[in-house]
């Protein structure tokens, strides 16, 4: 099992995810350069969080057009395990890896802070591991507000393919539980086969006890359990 | 020349920028407003000597690079 974390120019969240991977999961694990062309040898790829090239034009639209990306897409197209964390999912999205996009945060504020995550998937790996109660896992964006039009959303629905929502808080919290008014309280995606994934909240921000949770590490670990069962 | 391509969200994507912009023209005493949308415009310089096709090639671009057809329309004009 070899995990690769691409690096971008303004990539933030490269090394926490190599950390959560090699140091907290004791993974092989390397960085992988975006001038790098081949994916070879990985069984997961992420693809971490920060403002990719500034984020200039769109969030992850630049990173897309990097080398790296076009040896990501024949690597998820060989039905190679890719998980996009953050600005991650915005690359996935605009590189066409995953439906849709994200947008300003309806409240037009950066967000930064644990959410609860529920699973919202039937699917068995997923289930097995995380179970029905809420998970606290960390979010810190400003651009989370996943978008699709109507047959899309149904697409999604119809495939099982909406992998993560957020879920209400206790009344005793005022803000509610979707940070960015993302439609239908999406937080994370797959594709059909499962094999790519987008989420806004950041596992790799929640594997160690001086974490807002642990509640990182079930994720990270099915992650890799489905890169496994390849 | 110059090319100015002008981004704007599509009209049934949600417009939180715009709307911002909307709430605070709507305190500042400005009847008749109806709606505000927040774009971006990108100016392009091209060689005279473009060679054939640069429309299509700025077309592609277009929908390629500057703007995300999924939330977004382009249009483009030859500035004078």
């Amino acid at each position: 099992m070899k995990v690769g974390v691409l690096q971008f120019p303004g990539s933030n969240c490269d090394q926490d995810s190599l950390h959560a991977f090699a140091t907290v999961l004791g993974v092989p694990a390397r960085l992988v350069w975006h001038k790098e062309e081949s994916l070879e040898g990985l069984d997961l790829v992420v693809v971490p969080g920060g403002f990719s090239y500034g984020d200039y034009l769109r969030c992850g639209a630049i990173a897309r057009f990097s080398p790296v990306m076009k040896a990501l897409k024949a690597y998820a197209g060989a039905g190679g395990m890719v998980v996009g964390i953050c600005n991650g999912f915005q690359i996935l999205c605009e590189a066409g890896l995953l439906p849709g996009a994200l947008i300003r945060n309806d409240c037009l504020e950066f967000r930064c802070e644990t959410v609860n995550l529920t699973l919202a998937a039937r699917r068995e790996a997923w289930q097995a591991s995380l179970g029905a109660n809420p998970l606290r896992i960390p979010v810190a964006h400003g651009e989370g507000n996943y978008r699709i039009d109507e047959a899309g959303l149904a697409e999604l629905e119809a495939n099982d393919q909406i992998l993560f929502r957020y879920a209400d808080r206790p009344a005793a919290i005022e803000r509610r539980g979707n940070p960015n008014g993302s439609l239908s309280d999406i937080a994370g995606i797959c594709n059909r086969e499962g094999t790519v994934i987008g989420m806004m909240p950041h596992p790799e921000r929640a594997v160690e006890s001086f974490h807002p949770s642990r509640d990182g590490l079930p994720i990270l670990q099915t992650l890799l359990k489905l890169a496994g069962h390849r | 020349m110059k090319i100015i391509v002008t981004v704007t969200p599509k009209k049934n994507v949600l417009d939180p920028q715009g709307a911002a912009v909307q709430h605070a023209l709507e305190s500042q005493d400005f009847p008749g407003l109806k709606a505000v949308h927040v774009g971006k415009i990108i100016e392009l310089e091209i060689d005279e000597q473009g060679g054939a096709g640069w429309e299509e090639r700025i077309d592609r671009i277009c929908r390629d690079l500057l703007s995300n057809p999924v939330i977004e329309d382009y249009r483009w004009e030859k500035a004078s």
